[in-house]
């Protein structure tokens, strides 16, 4: 597509970009930076209309490099999800995208990104997942493989954690994992995610290619080029779009979205449904034992209530309501004093 | 147990000459074990008095337990209003026989006992008039149903001293009636027990003590309430919509009052959809954090919490006033370090808070004394975060937060909300211009939009890291200088709307000036009528926020010697005094004590008499 293209808000991809990157040449944050102006930009999403959030790390930094016309707020080391929780509940016409990294989320955040889980808080949640501190010059992360070996710490002795295995603990209703090395795919996930309700966890192999991007690391663009193992094609088909693809009969997996876009996952090696919570789990189960960098929707249940629906909200955001709304009348104050003598 | 009538059908309390009698003015203390419903008898006694116009304070002395610990309930009843906590307790109610013993030292003679007669070793304590009262055998009289039986037990003692002061029954009813939100079964049943008690004191006590109750008109109009419920509906009126907390003593009721409420009060009239989202956090790192995304989208966002939350929450709290996000802060300061005595009150997080979170900090705080401004900076903390874009912490306590304290009726807010500094689409059109950091006015506050706000001006990038004037992000030296001193400029201008202090001076200054804030107020106001009866009049100023104000530096340096009064150790209110006036630095004397209970008058009033002789 030309720059010169618009969308059907009348934008064109100048409209989403961001700040020039500050991050390493060939980094796997860029390259989702991209793609999340992309997939903005093809799902004509006001860009004053979301807001990116983040907490601390290279990843984290990244929602200054798209997106200049959104709001962010680039916090505190991992709390993107409370502040993200507040500001969606504070505002909910908002879309909300949420930048994290391995450090970021499965080390000091693992609290708040259960927890935000748990409340199904409206929110694309992206992990930029390399196995490592890239900020802070290459610690081990959480997420780092057992054995792994780092420039300067030696070996990891400890088994990582699987983000997707945590956030479908957590019932997370929209967990997927993709690489940075994918775009086509990364891109379409975060159009799902877009239109997903709740929080939606993608968890993305970013590659850090200054510490930890040795071919032998299961979060270097090499192991992800040879292993990784695609679901399913994934398309999503926004609202007002018609499906023109055609599909031979049962080649396709069609998942209706909340907003009434459309899901479509293109068989590719095997059967999978990504409504099975157990075959979910075993499939993750699996990925690990063979070390298999397995990508697309992971999981996907559209029943949980979000946290909007849960607090009985009124339409309006609550930013925007008159003060009239906002303080009870004299009255009311009166006879609550009443009470108290 | 005696059955027959002693004497005429005359009130025991009319035995005692009027001139030998004392009038709505003593201590009761009520030594009792948690968990057992106490807390419905203390409520009946304290809400008669009150209603029957007598001015009262309560104070509830608690274990950090749930059941089977001691517990003092302590009511003072005052003609002259003075509430703080009495050093001498004129009656006390003995009903826990694993604590008699100390209980009972707290005495002086002439003071009264009344005592469930079933302890093993009868209480005798010498020049103290004892008044048996057979728990067992009156709850037993009464039969309450058997499993209720155990919660029933403490009303006795309401009938008792109703009757041996000169409660009205009928205000004991209406008390219950009160508490048991009309409810007429619990009603019947705790009335059962009081009818009875009194009943036999009527005919089997003789009164011997000089303290009766008398109707009056004091209460006329006043109200009792505690301030987190107060504080809560100070939220509630000043637009609060959204609130983030952890559970935590003693700052728990606050958020429950939120919770209480909101459905009364801040429902759409149209839809009945709720106007204000609440949420329990995991913890208060996410209670703050959720309360400063909420109050970046616009919100009027608060979070409450004790101590370790304030520790928990310093990182975010640096955060917030330099990304410079509005957010109210509630802290019902409790004992500390550590997990401290979660039950006991204190003033120790004064310093910690002024300059909560790393690097060059300065938070924003506001006193509350009393209930009305437990209320009132409830609202009008929301209207100081959004003009001044900075956390507003509000430092109650326990002793304000939990107790019950008589209070004029709460003022509805008298200013429209204040919204401050923010653009609309509208504005950015009109001006065609927009940096978020830019001290546009010259009083270090700049301008702000909302996300969502659809104007391709508008959007800016809030970060903890080193920002220039448009929210960019900058290393260079002298942009992260001239930005503090921004920051420091607008903590000048913070003072502008700062409540003042409230001072009580004759037209010329007495050489001592007593400074005060918080809950220990009702001591000092206490203390000054102590010295003032022996011959030393003082001046008196209560702080109620930080940035101090000019009214606070001119009372210091008009006063040859000032004490200030606070509870907790090395004098942390003196030393934020002596960091700001360090020239008057030596005239600031401190007057402290931190062992988790309220400073009496008489405690003040000594540490003045001995400080003054030194
Ligand atoms: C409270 C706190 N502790 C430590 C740090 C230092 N720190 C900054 S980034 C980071 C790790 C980031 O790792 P990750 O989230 O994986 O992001 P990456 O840089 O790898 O993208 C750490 C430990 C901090 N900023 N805050
Ligand atoms: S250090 Fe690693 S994670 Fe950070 S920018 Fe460079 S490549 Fe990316
Ligand atoms: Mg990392």
């Amino acid at each position: 597509m030309a720059t010169s293209m618009v969308n059907e808000i009348q934008l064109t991809k100048k409209d989403y970009k961001g700040r020039p990157s500050t991050l390493c040449q060939g980094c796997g944050h860029n390259s989702i930076a991209s793609q999340i102006m992309a997939a903005c930009f093809e799902m004509s999403i006001q860009p004053e209309e979301l807001i990116k959030i983040s907490g601390i790390g290279c990843s984290s930094k990244s929602p200054a490099y798209f997106m200049s016309r959104s709001f962010g707020f680039n916090g505190v080391h991992g709390r993107m999800p409370s502040l993200a929780t507040g500001a969606i509940v504070a505002n909910r016409s908002l879309k909300a995208i949420g930048i994290s990294g391995d450090g970021d989320t499965a080390s000091i955040g693992i609290g708040q990104f259960k927890h935000i889980l748990r409340r199904n808080a409206p929110l694309v949640y992206i992990v930029e997942n390399n196995g490592v501190y890239g900020l802070t010059k290459g610690q081990f992360s959480a997420t780092a493989d057992v054995g792994q070996e780092l420039k300067y710490q030696g070996t990891n002795p400890f088994l990582p954690v699987d983000i997707c295995m945590e956030a479908v603990a957590s019932n997370c209703g929209f967990v997927a994992r993709s690489f940075a090395g994918d775009p086509k795919q990364v891109k379409e996930l975060i159009k799902a995610a877009l239109v997903y309700k709740g929080t939606a966890v993608i968890d993305i192999i970013s590659p850090c290619v200054t510490f930890n991007n040795r071919d032998e690391s299961t979060k270097s663009y090499a192991w992800g080029r040879a292993h990784e193992d695609r679901l399913h094609d994934v398309t999503l088909v926004p609202l007002r779009n018609e499906i023109v693809v055609e599909y031979g009969p049962g080649e396709v997996l069609t998942v209706p979205m909340h907003d009434g876009s459309m899901l479509m996952l293109k068989k590719l090696g095997r059967k999978y449904d990504p409504a099975d919570r157990v075959a979910a789990l075993s499939l993750l189960e699996q990925a690990r034992a063979r070390q298999e960098l397995v990508t697309g929707l992971i999981f996907y249940n559209p029943d949980q209530p979000s946290l909007q629906e849960v607090e009985d909200l009124i339409h309006v955001p609550l930013s925007q309501l008159p003060d009239e709304l906002l303080r009870p009348a004299p009255e009311t104050l009166e006879a609550i004093m009443a009470d108290y003598r | 147990m005696k059955r027959e009538r002693v004497g005429t059908a005359e009130k025991p309390s009319m035995v005692r000459e009027p001139d030998q009698q004392i009038v709505n003015d003593f201590s009761i203390v009520v030594a009792t074990v948690n968990g057992t419903g106490s807390q419905t008898a203390n409520m009946a006694l304290l809400r008669s008095l009150f209603r029957m116009g007598v001015p009262v304070n309560s104070r509830n002395l608690f274990p950090s337990n749930i059941q089977g610990l001691p517990t003092w309930f302590t009511i003072r009843a005052s003609t002259r209003e003075h509430f703080a906590r009495s050093e001498s307790t004129q009656i006390l109610v003995l009903m826990n026989e694993t604590t008699y013993e100390e209980d009972l030292a707290m005495l002086e003679p002439g003071s009264v006992c009344f005592y469930a007669d079933h302890f093993e070793v009868e209480p005798k304590p010498p020049g103290v008039i004892c008044y048996p009262m057979p728990v067992k055998d009156i709850v037993r009289e009464a039969s309450p149903p058997k499993q209720l039986r155990d919660y029933m037990t403490n009303m006795v003692y309401v009938g008792v001293i109703a009757e041996m002061l000169g409660i009205d029954l009928s205000e004991i009813q209406l008390a219950l009636e009160t508490h048991f939100q009309g409810n007429p079964k619990p009603v019947d049943l705790n009335m059962g027990i009081v009818d009875q008690a009194a009943l036999w004191a009527r005919e089997n006590l003789t009164k011997e003590d000089p303290y009766v109750v008398r109707r009056d008109d004091k209460t006329r109009g006043k109200i009792l309430i505690d301030g987190n419920t107060a504080a809560a509906l100070g939220a509630i009126y000043g637009g609060l919509t959204f609130a983030a907390w952890y559970p935590i003593t003693p700052a728990s009721s606050l958020a429950d009052g939120v919770l209480e409420y909101l459905p009364r009060l801040r429902r759409d009239p149209e839809s009945d959809d709720a106007t204000c989202a609440v949420i329990q956090a995991e913890d208060e790192i996410s209670a703050i954090g959720m309360a400063i995304g909420a109050g970046w989208a616009g919100a009027r966002a608060m979070t409450s919490t004790s101590g370790p939350g304030i520790s928990l929450m310093a990182e975010f709290a640096g955060l917030a006033f330099f990304a410079e996000v509005p957010v109210v802060i509630w802290d019902v300061q409790r004992m500390g370090p550590s997990t401290g005595l979660p039950t006991r009150t204190s003033q120790g997080d004064i310093l910690f808070v002024r300059f909560l979170g790393h690097g060059d900090t300065k938070q924003v705080m506001l006193l509350p004394g009393n209930m009305a401004e437990c209320f009132e900076f409830g609202w009008r903390a929301f209207d100081i975060a959004e003009r001044l874009q900075t956390p507003v912490f509000v430092l109650s306590d326990l002793d304000l937060g939990m107790n019950l304290w008589m209070s004029e009726p709460f003022t509805y807010p008298d200013e429209p909300m204040d919204r401050g500094k923010v653009l609309s689409a509208e504005d950015l059109d009109r001006i065609g211009e927009f940096a978020r950091y830019r001290d546009v006015d010259g009083d270090g506050i700049p301008y702000r939009t909302l996300p969502g706000t659809n104007h391709p001006l508008a959007p800016w990038f809030a970060r903890g890291t080193g920002h220039d004037e448009s929210a960019f992000y900058s290393e260079d030296p002298e942009v992260w200088t001239r930005n503090i001193e921004r920051l420091w400029r607008k903590m000048e201008t913070a003072r502008e709307y700062m409540p003042k202090p409230i001072l009580r001076r004759g037209d010329t200054p007495e050489a001592v000036g007593i400074i005060v804030y918080g809950s220990t107020n009702p001591a000092v106001h206490e203390a000054r009528h102590l010295l003032a009866e022996q011959g030393l009049p003082t001046d008196y100023l209560r702080i109620r926020a930080i940035p101090f104000t000019d009214e606070i530096e001119t009372f210091i340096r008009e006063h040859e010697r000032i004490y200030v009064v606070e509870m907790n150790q090395d004098g942390q209110m003196r030393q934020l005094l002596q960091l700001e006036y360090p020239d008057q630095a030596v005239k600031l004397r401190s007057l402290t004590h931190n062992d988790g209970i309220s400073l009496t008058g008489k405690w003040v009033a000594d540490a003045v008499t001995a400080a003054e002789q030194n």
